[in-house]
């Protein structure tokens, strides 16, 4: 019998679970052999209220060793269901950039939730008259969180997704009692790109065209994106999405948006951009939306809504 | 004593919904709901964000079918900003959204579907997963496994991520497709065409042939349908092309995206966070009722192949004649999905197959000149469960001032809620109820691969 292990996800979007499903062909042994499912919404049929959802009173999820959840915290069930994780978990990953900070769902703490939430319900196509739904649906919470704000991690593993490599190594670590190996470097420090130091730029330019690039060479050959003028966030950004060589946006000659969070584990990929920027001299009000750059680590109280100015909107960060 | 059954979480599905079934003094069935218990909000805070940069972001809205967000938010902003792409970018993004069907067709099916076949709807719940399957047939979960990873892989290496892609960008794409992999390409597809043209086999033999009955009766209406086809020949179409409203008489009318509000409406119960979408064009309202359906239609594979004229690929279209002679046009028994689901993965494979093929695939021209300001943008693609709108509005600055999304999933939420009802009253007599049974009603919405 392998080693228990209990799945659960929260405000996610599936990825993180298809990151696991990319594990490849360690996947096979690793579910079948070296561990048990007792618990996993995505792929196993056991419920919170008895199979026949006649138990009622409190959901319950299987003692197991290892817990995995996904997604961050936006309502009440997910608070419940991470407090009951918690409790029969004796080790519990926070997988991915939602459940480690926040991910893109708590771009929402940028905003006045309330308002905003209410507001889906009032769009172009949505009938006239409707309101937020609220019978039987998990209240929503005033923002978003991550898991260490609710309850003790023991072990985070972002990135959106997270690299189905470091999931079978931080799972094999735990199975074998070792420390798992992770990147603890940035981005740029795991980047191929050929840097030839400041380029005499003052600003950075939206994605609107192409970078440069000769594709018939690797990506090695292609100036780095900075240097190039783009906002590539690979200096504030923790490493780990390098699969082939290159990190996977660079690889796409994209820039990086940083979504393994930041490289600092304290850090705020905003402000830490911004200080790197003005170092090399370059003006950070050419930054459109900076605010964005907060947009897979806008928990932990660092997204807040804009404070509203008597002339409008006021955007200082 | 009357008591509320809650099947919670609904398991096997992409995201997060609850099953209550309401029984009544004698243990019938009084009434039965599923409820979408997420909501994050996409529509609202994508507002202020450059338009160009939210194709990357959208993504995040599904991690099963990332490329959809992403090819149809990307299309949505070439339309507020009001560029063409080149031919080469849009065929890219064509190719790319055609191979991430691939994929979840063949993780739906295997993965999330075949357990409830396989091992039976009434096996225990501990082994009724696809570990179980991997344990009772692990030939071919070991080839299911290696081709959903070939599938993932080809996207990967070229385009650098599989899940929340960057690739696609306003006004085409952001690298050109070099000769050596295309080859290399065009070789895994065929692997893939092989092994679709398998799973549609061994899914006839062991699956729909053997479940005939299930299939006639679990969770079964009657509905309206809504598609994507092709502008002049009405073939299936799951990249670009008009819409297709059919009613449950068979009767079409056609129409396209930038329409969308005329034909479309989104109605909302207090009991559920997902909208639903309804026929508003029908002019009949919108009710759930089961003996007298108003505004209802479906979407996602059986829908597509239901008011297409044809598949538009030689083997694809073979499948869908087999169907068609078995089960008529439009056919609407639910779990027929699962059928429609595996001829769709055959066109795909042959659909990647034919782009790769395209001489011009690997032009150099991918990406068209842009410039950001002000406009509105409907962009439309055929989700893997269903036509997905996004409509941007962006400012001066090309920003996001407003932006409505129709997502493939809830297009069928008012009619998973009709299965649900359907199955739950036809299985559930005098109090008598079971894991197996209720796994029974669950199967009535994994059909529809929530
Ligand atoms: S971290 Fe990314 S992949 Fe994982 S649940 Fe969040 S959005 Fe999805
Ligand atoms: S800034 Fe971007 S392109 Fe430059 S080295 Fe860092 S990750 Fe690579
Ligand atoms: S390059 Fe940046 S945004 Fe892209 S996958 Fe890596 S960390 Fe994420």
């Amino acid at each position: 019998m392998g080693v228990t292990t209990a799945m659960e996800w929260l405000s996610s979007c599936s990825g993180c679970e298809i990151a696991i499903l990319n594990i490849g062909e360690e996947l096979v042994p690793l579910l079948t052999e070296h561990l048990e499912v007792v618990h996993a919404p995505v792929i196993m049929d056991h419920k919170y209220f008895g199979q026949c959802g006649d138990e009622g009173g409190h959901l319950q999820i299987p003692e197991a060793v290892v817990g995995i959840v996904t997604g961050g915290v936006s309502n009440e069930e997910h608070v419940e269901v991470l407090q009951e994780m918690r409790r029969k978990c004796k080790v519990l990953i926070a997988l991915g950039s939602c459940a480690t900070h926040g991910g893109i769902p708590a771009l929402m703490n940028g905003q006045d939730g309330a308002r905003s939430f209410a507001e889906v319900y009032r769009t172009s196509s949505t009938d006239p008259g409707v309101s937020l739904p609220d019978q039987g649906v998990p209240a929503l919470l005033d923002r978003t969180y991550a898991l260490d704000e609710k309850i003790t991690v023991d072990l985070m593993l972002p990135g959106c997704p997270p690299n189905p490599a470091h999931i079978a190594e931080a799972i094999t670590a735990l199975l074998e009692n070792r420390e798992p190996e992770l990147p603890t470097k940035s981005v740029c420090d795991t980047c191929p790109t050929r840097r030839e130091g400041k380029g005499g730029m003052h600003k950075v330019r939206r994605f609107i065209e192409n970078v440069q690039f000769d594709p018939a060479k690797p990506v090695s050959d292609m100036r780095c994106l900075l240097e190039q003028g783009f906002m590539c966030m690979g200096p504030v950004t923790a490493a780990g999405c390098a699969k082939y060589g290159a990190p996977s946006c660079i690889e796409a000659r994209v820039p990086c948006r940083g979504c393994f969070g930041p490289v600092l584990p304290k850090g705020n990929q905003m402000l830490d951009m911004m200080n790197a920027l003005a170092s090399n001299g370059i003006d950070c009000n050419s930054v459109v939306d900076r605010r964005s750059l907060l947009r897979f680590s806008g928990a932990h109280g660092k997204l807040r809504p804009l404070r509203q100015a008597v002339t409008g909107r006021t955007d200082n960060g | 004593m009357a008591k509320v059954l809650q099947i919670q979480p609904v398991t096997r599905i992409e995201g997060h919904a609850r099953i209550s079934v309401h029984l009544n003094d004698s243990g019938n069935v009084e009434n039965a709901y599923m409820s979408l218990m997420s909501l994050r909000g996409f529509e609202k805070f994508i507002e202020g964000r450059p338009a160009e940069e939210v194709p990357r972001i959208v993504s995040r809205i599904c991690g099963i079918c990332p490329w959809m967000h992403h090819t149809a938010g990307n299309k949505a902003v070439d339309g507020c900003f009001g560029v063409t792409p080149t031919p080469t970018g849009a065929k890219l993004r064509e190719l790319l959204q055609v191979m991430a069907h691939i994929n979840d067709k063949i993780l739906h099916f295997f993965f999330l579907a075949a357990p409830d076949f396989v091992l039976g709807p009434d096996s225990d719940y501990s082994v009724r997963n696809v570990i179980g399957v991997v344990k009772a047939a692990p030939e071919l979960a070991g080839r299911v496994v290696k081709m959903r990873q070939l599938g993932q892989m080809m996207i990967e290496r070229f385009a650098g991520k599989a899940i929340h892609p960057v690739a696609a960008v306003t006004g085409g794409f952001s690298k050109p497709l070099p000769e050596a992999e295309r080859r290399q390409m065009l070789k895994d597809s065929r692997t893939l065409l092989d092994f679709s043209l398998f799973a549609l086999d061994f899914a006839r033999n062991n699956v729909f042939n053997k479940y005939l009955e299930v299939i006639a009766e679990l969770g079964a209406i009657t509905t309206g349908f809504l598609g994507t086809v092709d502008r002049e020949d009405g073939s299936l179409r799951l990249f670009d092309g008009k819409q297709r409203l059919m009613k449950p008489d068979g009767s079409c009318t056609d129409f396209e995206g930038d329409d969308y509000l005329d034909y479309l409406g989104e109605h909302v119960e207090p009991w559920g966070y997902g909208k639903m979408p309804y026929a508003k064009s029908w002019n009949e309202g919108f009710s759930l009722d089961l003996d007298d359906p108003r505004g209802i239609y479906r979407a996602n594979t059986l829908a597509r192949v239901n008011v297409c004229d044809k598949m538009g690929t030689p083997k694809a279209q073979e499948a869908l004649e087999a169907f068609r002679s078995d089960f008529g046009r439009p056919a609407q028994a639910t779990l027929l999905y699962h059928y429609a689901r595996l001829i769709e993965l055959v066109y795909a494979c042959e659909r990647t197959i034919e782009l790769l093929e395209w001489d011009s695939i690997t032009d150099t021209d991918v990406r068209a000149k842009v410039t950001p300001g002000a406009g509105r943008g409907v962009g439309v693609v055929e989700a893997p469960r269903g036509t997905l709108i996004h409509d941007y509005t962006t400012d001066a600055d090309g920003c996001i001032e407003s932006a409505n999304l129709i997502v493939g999933t809830t297009h069928n939420i008012g009619p998973m809620n009709m299965s649900v009802k359907q199955a739950a009253a036809a299985l559930i007599k005098d109090g008598v109820y079971d894991q197996g049974i209720l796994n029974k009603v669950e199967m009535a919405v994994r059909a529809y691969d929530p």
